[in-house]
């Protein structure tokens, strides 16, 4: 075998090596970097109870007043931060939740946030040490304005724009 | 307010739907990757052979081609059993598997007498018996996403596994020496011709054990007593598992003499108690008591010897393996020489020298291949191991339920930590200890796990981004939640 050969076989095969590897990455590079873009993952509804087809365009909100994102303020998961879709958002402690709460004093099913008309309302699901909006405690469905601190246990959550 | 009225409101508007875009199975991407691989390991015996035969015969291609089979095979059923899972997995264990395989026959070559080589047959050796097993292998992997149609199934068998796992731990260790050892450790069972590697298995079944375990018992471990330097330490009753796990990862350090082993047990439970309980604390605790215990053995096989003197000899080899380059630390130093004679680029598939290398079918076959492809290639094969353990822990941060988050992390992590130990001693970063390198060794045992190994992470990878719709009734428990609160995904992102 010719020399020439042989050093484009190995040099080759060196190539061919990353260029494997570097395949890879790109048909995982999309979500290689995903906890990156915080700002774009939606807590939406995924096929259940949603149409089947691509989704209806949402009704339009006024834009600067709807509520985008909900903010962990204080306790444990301080800086958790869940975009808003158009399901509702559990809290508590069982795993099923959409925000799972490990607060001694939060209750498996403690709360929910629920969309309705581009208004978010909180709603107290029976927990044992309730809900609180701001320093009212939640008994039925109540409006939650941007910005105002909902309290489970020692956990601080605010919708954010 | 009810819940049919939630779907109707419609707040705020949404980004991409990441239900749209999971939905994707991706499974044509693997079948490319896996071609592509493939043709890889076929280049790769074109250019053994004419760096060894110095001629290319005319059936080079059969083992690539025949690997390819077997793959393409796992493939179908993974269309047809998980087809969304994830589609970088097979490709990365192809190349690594079909890579061990070819050199396992380049090493058949340098073994053979110079005129018999360029007939000697395609399915002999150890390159051929390693043909065997990958297929064996991928036969069981196959085998098990067709009995495991979804992970949470195996949680049922938690205790079943863990009794199995610690059974298969003790078997070598309690087993007379001669059935058990080989080269000094005793992980083995040996019957016949015919060895196992118990140990290999026993990963896997003490894995789901703990990941069950964890996931119960997370709450009352994740409780914090005091603070110090800024660290939430346990209280001090919540340690007794950790110590037992530590206590039986010390005697299968003493009584089957390996540490690699040892450490392989310990961390894999003390990173799943981390992933789990999300307190540093935790691997801080793991890594004083896993350096306090290997010191305390180190010194113990100083002074009093007895079970403790192999890993005493094997942790003095380490600190100075040129002190007797040509007994003890022989194997070390060639290991090192052959590494460095690879140098930046390797000397070619072929063009090295493996006989020189004790052990170099099994131990020390990371170091026979980078004296052929050098740094360069060794840096993608080892970028290939991170590829297959960044992806289970993609799918462990995607899978919903947590059960499967510490299975996949955990496995994927042990998957990790065993070419860390294998590498790490070989390179003398730590003392060398008889890992196999996943996928790469000859062996059977170490092949079988590890694809049983890839096909959980299959499983929970499909379970992860499988879209609730597609999922049918299997993808939801019964008796569970109801579809409303099950539906909605969790997207929780930490800055």
């Amino acid at each position: 075998m010719p020399e020439l050969v042989i050093t484009v076989a190995r040099f080759g095969f060196l190539i061919l090596l990353w260029i494997f590897v570097f395949t890879v990455v790109g048909v995982i590079r999309r979500d290689l970097f995903a906890g990156a873009r915080s700002g774009r993952l939606v807590a939406a509804p995924r096929g259940v109870g949603a149409p089947a087809g691509p989704p209806a365009k949402p009704a339009k909100v006024k834009r600067g007043r709807a509520a985008h994102q909900l903010v962990v303020t204080a306790g444990q998961l301080a800086g958790t931060r869940i975009t808003l879709g158009e399901a509702q958002i559990t809290i508590g402690r069982a795993e099923d939740s959409t925000l799972v709460i490990t607060d001694d004093y939060a209750s498996a099913r403690h709360a929910r946030l629920v969309p309705r008309d581009g208004q978010w309302y909180v709603e107290d699901l029976g927990s044992t040490n309730g809900t609180y909006l701001d320093r009212a405690k939640v008994t039925g469905p109540t409006p939650v304005p941007l910005g105002v601190p909902i309290r489970i246990g020692r956990t601080s959550l605010e919708l954010r724009p | 307010m009810t819940a049919a009225a939630v779907p109707a409101a419609s707040p705020a508007s949404t980004g991409e739907q990441p239900g749209v875009r999971l939905a994707r199975s991706r499974r044509n991407a693997e079948l490319s990757l896996l071609l592509l691989a493939m043709v890889l390991v076929a280049a790769y015996a074109a250019t053994v052979e004419a760096n060894v035969l110095d001629t290319v015969t005319t059936d080079f291609w059969v083992p690539a081609a025949t690997l390819g089979l077997v793959f393409l095979g796992l493939h179908l059923v993974i269309r047809w059993l998980a087809p969304f899972a994830d589609p970088a997995l097979l490709p990365a264990v192809a190349l690594l598997n079909g890579i061990g395989v070819g050199f396992l026959r380049r090493y058949d070559l340098a073994q053979a007498a110079p005129e018999e080589r360029e007939h000697l047959a395609i399915f002999a050796g150890t390159g051929g018996r390693q043909l065997a097993w990958t297929l064996g292998a991928v036969v069981l992997a196959a085998g098990l996403l067709a009995i495991m149609r979804d992970h949470r199934s195996l949680s049922r068998y938690a205790y079943t596994l863990g009794l199995a796992g610690i059974v298969l731990v003790m078997i070598p260790a309690v087993l007379p020496a001669r059935f058990s050892e080989i080269n000094n450790a005793k992980l083995w069972i040996r019957i016949g011709g015919f060895s196992i590697q118990p140990g290999e298995f026993a990963k896997l079944a003490l894995l789901a054990f703990f990941a069950y375990y964890l996931v119960r018992k997370r709450e009352v471990l994740s409780l914090a007593s005091r603070r110090l330097l800024g660290v939430d330490f346990p209280r001090g009753r919540d340690l007794g598992p950790v110590l037992v796990v530590w206590l039986i990862s010390l005697l299968v350090l003493v009584f089957e003499k390996d540490l690699g082993t040892s450490l392989l047990y310990f961390g894999m439970f003390v990173v799943t108690l981390y992933i789990a309980t999300e307190r540093v604390s935790w691997l801080l605790i793991g890594l004083v008591l896993f350096f306090g215990g290997a010191y305390l053995a180190y010194v113990l096989g100083s002074t009093v010897g007895g079970p403790f003197a192999n890993f005493y000899l094997r942790a003095e080899i380490w600190l100075d393996p040129f002190g007797d380059p040509y007994d003890k630390g022989y194997q070390l130093v060639q290991g090192l020489l052959t590494l460095g004679s690879g140098g930046l680029f390797g000397a070619g598939p072929g063009g090295g020298q493996p006989t020189l290398l004790p052990e170099v079918q099994t131990d020390f076959i990371f170091a026979g291949i980078g004296e052929e492809i050098g740094l360069f290639g060794l840096s993608a094969l080892l970028v290939v191991y991170l590829l297959i353990v960044e992806r289970g822990l993609r799918a462990a941060l995607a899978v919903r339920d947590s059960f499967g988050k510490l299975l996949a992390g955990g496995l994927a992590f042990t998957l990790g930590l065993q070419v860390f130990v294998i590498v790490g001693g070989i390179s003398k970063l730590i003392p060398l200890t008889g890992q196999t390198t996943p996928f790469l060794s000859a062996g059977g045992s170490s092949l079988m796990a590890n694809w049983l190994l890839i096909a959980v992470l299959l499983r929970v990878s499909d379970g992860a981004r499988r879209p609730v719709a597609a999922g049918g009734p299997a993808a939801r428990p019964a008796g569970g939640p109801p579809e409303q609160l099950h539906g909605a995904p969790t997207e929780v992102i930490r800055p």
